[in-house]
């Protein structure tokens, strides 16, 4: 099976000025696309030729895993977007974070302390466990939650491509920016 | 005693094209100084606070991640710096040639070997040249901000050269090929200085 670059529901300056034009060109067109196009080459010819992402993303280890789950990584980020976004979750979503955080500000902190102090490369993500109670959880590079049986309901890439073209050294303030294009439909939609 | 954020021996534009002006200072004034910063915040008060940087990572399997963390950027970084000139490049000769043919066949199996270490490290992170306990050279690779005088380390030794491959050192000028970056870094190598620690 060949996986290909999943089209935007958006365009490439839609999120401006919190994600600039030309990030997205190098995020989504360069780095996105080459994680696509690595994958294809290396699965030739191997047990997950004909596997879908998400066995992969569970499975596969070494440059099979971080091209597959870099793929599937960048797809959930992209896809949480959406120009004049933010705001807060409404219904199940809501309900389950104030049960396990308190109040949206208390996740939203605790969120963002996790995606600043990842340190080098990675990925800062809000999951649901088995029990439908919510977690916080920091990912090296290409790590991905459902490795460990948890679903991915919310990730920040923090790797320094995603922000440093906008931001450079000011991560905080690129995670701060980040809750004000977030699409809370589809987010709520993943719980 | 405090670390102190070491003096830049060159203008932030001196390695111009290859590295650019806004990248050195940012990479230098922001990250660098964060990660002294933040390494006296992490010894300030403890037996570490007399140690020399050295000593620290020889034995940080026993310290915090934030001392690993930081005092491995403090102390990349300044190696980084001045294995870097305006005046590099080059070939090295002498001794450090001999022992880059020795252990790699040739500079350029040499360059080779380096190159790739630096690009497939995934994610953050850093490419060596280290000088091991028995003098021979070996390349290898760290990730975040590891190094090889590190404890923890799998290619223990001295490291004589070291490229940081972490998106901030490139990102600005470079973005996403950092093969181009690999690449240019050669024209301002210091072979000086990577031939003074060799001896040392």
């Amino acid at each position: 099976m060949s996986f290909e670059l999943p089209k935007l529901p958006y365009a490439l300056d839609a999120l401006e000025p919190v994600i600039s034009k030309t990030t997205m060109e190098f995020h989504y067109g360069k780095h996105h696309q080459a994680y696509v196009n690595n994958l294809n080459n290396l699965i030739k010819g191997t047990e997950f030729e004909n596997a879908d992402l998400e066995t992969i993303v569970k499975k596969s280890e070494g440059g099979i895993f971080n091209n597959g789950a870099q793929v599937w990584n960048h797809t959930f980020y992209f896809m949480s977007f959406k120009p004049n976004g933010g705001g807060e979750p409404k219904g199940a979503l809501a309900e389950a974070i104030n049960t396990s955080f308190g109040s949206f500000d208390k996740f939203k902190e605790e969120f963002s302390a996790a995606a600043a102090t990842l340190f080098g490369s990675g990925w800062a993500w809000l999951v649901k466990k088995e029990d439908g109670s919510l977690a916080i959880v920091k990912e090296s590079n290409a790590g991905n939650p459902l490795r460990n049986g948890l679903t991915p309901i919310l990730t920040c890439d923090v790797w320094e491509h995603a922000y440093y073209l906008d931001k450079q050294n000011l991560r905080p303030k690129y995670i701060e920016e980040f809750f004000s294009i977030l699409d809370w439909d589809v987010v709520s939609a993943r719980y | 005693m405090a670390f102190e954020l070491p003096k830049l021996e060159y203008a932030y534009d001196a390695l111009e094209p290859h590295i650019d002006a806004r990248t050195m200072e940012i990479h230098y004034t922001k990250h660098h100084a964060a990660y002294t910063n933040n390494l006296n915040g992490a010894i300030e008060g403890t037996a570490l606070a007399s140690q020399s940087i050295e000593e620290i990572l020889g034995s940080i399997s026993k310290h915090s991640v934030a001392i690993r963390n930081n005092g491995g950027g403090f102390y990349n970084h300044n190696l980084f710096w001045t294995v870097m000139s305006p005046n590099g490049g080059g070939q090295p000769s002498g001794e450090l040639a001999e022992a880059i043919n020795k252990a790699f066949g040739s500079f350029d199996a040499f360059k080779e070997a380096f190159n790739k270490a630096a690009a497939t490290r995934f994610g953050s992170g850093w490419a060596w040249l280290v000088k091991q306990d028995d003098g021979s050279l070996v390349v290898t690779s760290t990730a975040n901000q590891d190094n090889p005088l590190m404890d923890i380390a799998d290619v223990k030794g001295t490291p004589i050269l070291g490229l940081d491959v972490w998106e901030h050192a490139y990102y600005l000028h470079y973005q996403n090929r950092r093969p181009d970056y690999i690449g240019a870094f050669w024209n301002v190598v210091n072979w000086d200085e990577v031939t003074r620690r060799f001896k040392v």
